[in-house]
């Protein structure tokens, strides 16, 4: 049973023969479809969509958003996702009828603006990564990882080398990483980090080997701390054979301060909705261009957009290529957001993205540590990770400080991750952030921690003023209900 | 400079490094080795102010032909339609499109019901009991449907229509890789998938079939044959990728016993944009539920017993499973399946089967005029919204040609195999005029003389 005051899902405001489309008429002769089929295949039940007016959708919708926090709505520090500003500029020029109303199967040379504007954001990310190519075929981070090591894997083969069976991921690692490793037909592996939360030399000595293909990185790591041995480790991955790859996640700390190619990475996917600010749009669409080294550029997936000086083409003879990990060319009204991003900023100016990311980074973490734990304390990068233990020995966990930030009208920081701070809130504030902001959201999660010493009930039933309050997660999984049904009055 | 993205001013940052105790911005990457630094400038083209950038990128879109200069038969995979105007309106509102994956239901409420909707609008069309909240585009969501087919069965083998869109049997190919499976292509017999052959190749190691249904020659495949023939070998699943707007009409693969209905729902709501981003969704059984890939939205309540929405089963996923998830999808295409939403809202029950049968009678009008001007018509069997013509010289000639009078003509088959050599598949959709209609099917037969 619902509840009367249940906030009404679609189907609920459905009444029979309510319409909220406008079809184009039917103009040539009527024929009889179903005396051309086998009454097998002709469907005996309408889908059950809802019929609802256009207006009952629009005010549907509307009062979605507004039970949803986006950038727009407020701050959103989620750590590890770069929940930058998403210029508007980037949504108008991705609707241009010439970008948005193409077909893929177009005549290339009825397409020149398109394939001029991938080719351009490729080299302009070959440039920003110290990468020797870039493909834009990947729909997402995740992808990418999986395709850089496809290629790894290629790469290996080539050489007759079918041993190197193991990807090394720190512990600190995203999820995706070893996941991905598991989809490529690897597996994964890990490595340690050592009491400063950087990679362990050491413990990484001990497990690379010549089964080892590759080993994945994140730099900054997810502690957004910069793996200072990065040179090191290369050589140590390098001179066992393998190859380094590097998770592009946190790119908006090092842009014009450092390049993965530089630092001896073989491979790199980027994610185009974090750093170069393609909107989240609620979990995608993103784009996860890769880029690579010469020495891989052969096993780049098929076709490769490339030019002859005079006009651009797709390359489809690709002997060596670990084949097409996408129909068509990628997530292309993505890169052209991420296109008028580069474009606006510029070379200076996405340094100073960078620059003001760390800053702002710093800046908080500096005036947070007298409040929480800070278990890692040199300088971070663009983001920072703190632990909640010391409100945990009060009764108030992560989760509470959390729910409670709501009530304040933030989205709070990414929680338990990653996993080898105890109770981690991960910070990541982003350059697009006033200091005002900044400060209002320190002086919140101050309050946060005094209310968990002197009244901790407060912060545990947080959120207050939420449209809904804690929801029951065990249940949802339990018995999973994972669409509506409708019920008779 | 200050850009009008970065809001720190020098007075801010003077400030803030002294909190944290440091003079310089510089300090704060000393941790980057020397010979790692990069110390030269990007060689990348300058900022351009927001006027003469919008300006400049308005040109290079103005260079490419597209669908609002031309009038478009041209499908494969790919289709133009109508789509409402509150479609771009919703998807627009930044609530929506600046929020990331609702990890935090109290202030997603909106994005976790949407996608609620979503996956029960994809169960209603393809008959399925369990849809997740979106893939990356209909070709992965194949190719992650395949390797799912083979991890539950535990077999290595897998059946795949020639007739299922050749880009996504180029993504199941590589995709295949990962888990080392055998990918067997099933010839296709007058514009079907080839049963006897199929049948000679069904063993005890096949994890699957797959079929696209439409196929991609437009052709509707015999599900209900194949299912019989599957019924046999018990533990090989079918597996089928379906153009969800077909499904207003046909009866659904999952009334013919499929186990996994993927497709791309750029049908409902979502321009071409050049082949991305479209939108994949991927439908099963109970059964499988927690197999799949992605996020999955349940219904729940919260602690006053209101009904709400959390992402749930999450111990599928990446990020709590790590190398042992079910995928290492992470994000999906939620904005894009809620457009597809929005879209499937406006059109309802009525319109989603009055649009695919205008899809289908447009067509067929079409055919018939090819039929009238000698154009041979390549297959007779029952099609969706596209057939396949004969045209008697190059594809991509005749294109050129066409384009000079304002047409943007069909997809070359020549170009994927030598046997197709001058064969065009022709789409019509539910927006192509009889005027129009008259007039291409017109230009292709004076072209063909």
């Amino acid at each position: 049973m619902t509840k009367q005051a249940d906030f009404p899902v679609i189907f609920e405001l459905s009444q029979e023969n309510r319409k909220g489309y406008s079809l184009p008429e039917l103009d040539v002769p009527d024929v009889d479809l179903d005396s051309e089929f086998s009454s097998d295949y002709i469907r005996q039940t309408n889908p059950d969509l809802p019929e609802v007016s256009e207006l009952q959708i629009m005010r549907h919708y509307t009062a979605l958003s507004k039970r949803n926090h986006g950038v727009d709505s407020g701050f959103y520090p989620l750590g590890s996702c770069t929940m930058k500003y998403n210029p508007k500029i980037n949504e108008d020029v991705a609707r241009f009828p010439g970008f948005s109303q193409i077909h893929p199967y177009q005549d290339e040379s009825t397409v020149q603006g398109a394939l001029g504007l991938m080719y351009d954001l490729q080299s302009s990310l070959s440039e920003i990564t110290g990468m020797y190519d870039v493909t834009l075929q990947p729909a997402a981070g995740a992808q990418g990882e999986w395709t850089g090591l496809m290629m790894i894997r290629a790469f290996h083969e080539a050489n007759g080398d079918y041993n190197r069976t193991k990807v090394i991921v720190p512990d600190s690692a995203h999820g995706t990483n070893p996941a991905s490793a598991t989809v490529a037909g690897f597996e994964a592996v890990t490595v340690k980090s050592d009491e400063r939360g950087l990679v362990d030399l050491e413990d990484l000595k001990r497990v690379v080997g010549d089964d080892t293909a590759a080993l994945m990185l994140t730099n900054p790591n997810t502690l957004g701390l910069f793996e200072e041995h990065i040179v090191e480790m290369a050589n140590i991955i390098h001179d066992a054979g393998g190859r380094l790859y590097y998770d592009g996640a946190n790119l908006n700390a090092i842009m014009g301060y450092a390049r993965p190619g530089d630092m001896g990475f073989d491979v790199v996917h980027l994610n185009l909705h974090k750093t170069f600010t393609g909107p989240h749009g609620g979990g995608g669409p993103g784009s996860g261009p890769v880029g690579v080294s010469e020495e891989l550029a052969k096993f780049l997936p098929k076709p490769v957009l490339t030019t002859n000086g005079e006009s651009y083409y797709f390359d489809h003879d690709r002997p060596d290529s670990i084949g097409r990990v996408k129909p068509y060319y990628g997530n292309f009204g993505i890169n052209v957001r991420a296109y008028t991003y580069i474009r606006s900023m510029g070379p200076d100016g996405l340094k100073q993205v960078s620059e003001n990311a760390v800053l702002n980074a710093n800046y908080m973490m500096r005036r947070l540590q007298e409040e929480y734990e800070l278990p890692f304390t040199q300088h971070c990068k663009h983001e920072f990770v703190l632990s909640g233990k010391n409100q945990k020995k009060l009764g108030v966990r992560t989760l509470d400080i959390a729910k409670r930030l709501l009530d304040f009208g933030y989205h709070p920081p990414t929680i338990y991750f990653p996993l080898n701070v105890e109770e981690a809130l991960m910070v990541e504030p982003t350059e697009t952030e006033s200091k005002e902001t900044l400060d209002e959201f320190i002086d919140a999660m101050i309050q946060i921690s005094n209310e968990a010493k002197e009244d901790p009930e407060l912060v545990q039933e947080a959120p207050y003023t939420t449209v809904i309050s804690r929801l029951d997660e065990t249940q949802a999984a339990r018995k999973p209900v994972l669409r509506y049904y409708r019920t008779e009055e | 400079m200050q850009h009008r993205y970065i809001p720190m001013t020098e007075e801010d940052k003077k400030s803030m490094l002294k909190t944290v105790g440091v003079d310089s911005t510089e300090e704060l990457f000393a941790d980057i080795p020397d010979d790692v630094r990069f110390k030269g400038d990007l060689n990348i083209k300058p900022a351009k102010n927001e006027f003469e950038l919008k300006k400049e990128l308005s040109q290079l879109a103005n260079q490419n032909v597209n669908l609002e200069t031309h009038t478009s038969f041209l499908g494969a995979g790919v289709y133009q339609h109508y789509i409402p105007s509150i479609v771009d309106h919703v998807i627009s509102r930044s609530e929506f499109y600046t929020a990331y994956t609702p990890y935090q239901p109290e202030i997603s409420q909106g994005e976790l019901q949407a996608i609620f909707e979503f996956q029960t609008m994809i169960s209603e069309l393809t008959g399925m009991e369990v849809s997740n909240s979106s893939m990356y585009d209909g070709g992965t969501a194949l190719a992650e449907a395949v390797n799912l087919s083979a991890g539950q069965t535990r077999k290595k083998k897998v059946l795949v229509s020639k007739a299922v869109h050749p880009e996504s049997l180029e993504v199941i190919h590589t995709y295949a890789k990962g888990p080392g499976l055998e990918v067997v292509e099933i010839d296709v017999k007058n514009g079907l998938t080839d049963l006897e052959q199929l049948k000679s190749e069904l063993d005890d190691d096949t994890a699957s079939v797959v079929l696209q249904y439409p196929n991609f020659l437009g052709q509707i495949e015999p599900l209900k044959e194949v299912n019989e023939l599957l019924a046999d070998r018990k533990k090989s699943m079918m597996v089928v990728s379906s153009n969800p707007l077909a499904l207003g009409y046909l009866t659904p693969p999952g009334e013919f016993g499929a186990d996994i209905v993927v497709g791309d729902t750029q049908v409902f709501g979502i321009p071409g944009q050049f082949g991305g981003p479209h939108c994949g969704y991927f439908a099963t059984t109970k059964k499988l539920m927690r197999k799949v890939p992605g996020r999955l939205v349940g219904q729940t309540v919260d602690e006053e017993g209101y009904r709400g929405f959390v992402l749930t089963l999450q111990a599928r996923e990446q990020h709590i499973r790590r190398d042992k998830a079910t995928s290492n999808i992470c994000s999906n295409q939620a904005l894009n399946a809620l457009a597809s939403s929005v879209a499937m809202s406006a059109l309802g029950k009525q319109g989603v089967k009055e649009m695919a049968e205008l899809n289908m009678k447009k067509a067929r009008y079409a055919k018939t005029q090819f039929e009238q001007h000698g154009i041979d018509i390549v297959y007779e069997g029952s099609f969706f919204n596209e057939f396949v013509v004969n045209v008697n010289q190059d594809v991509s000639q005749l294109n050129e040609k066409l384009r000079e009078n304002g047409f943007i003509g069909g997809f070359n088959l020549g170009s994927l195999s030598g046997e197709w050599k001058n064969h065009m598949l022709i789409a019509v959709t539910e927006i192509r005029t009889k005027e129009e209609i008259d007039q291409f099917v017109k230009e292709v037969g004076d072209l063909n003389d």
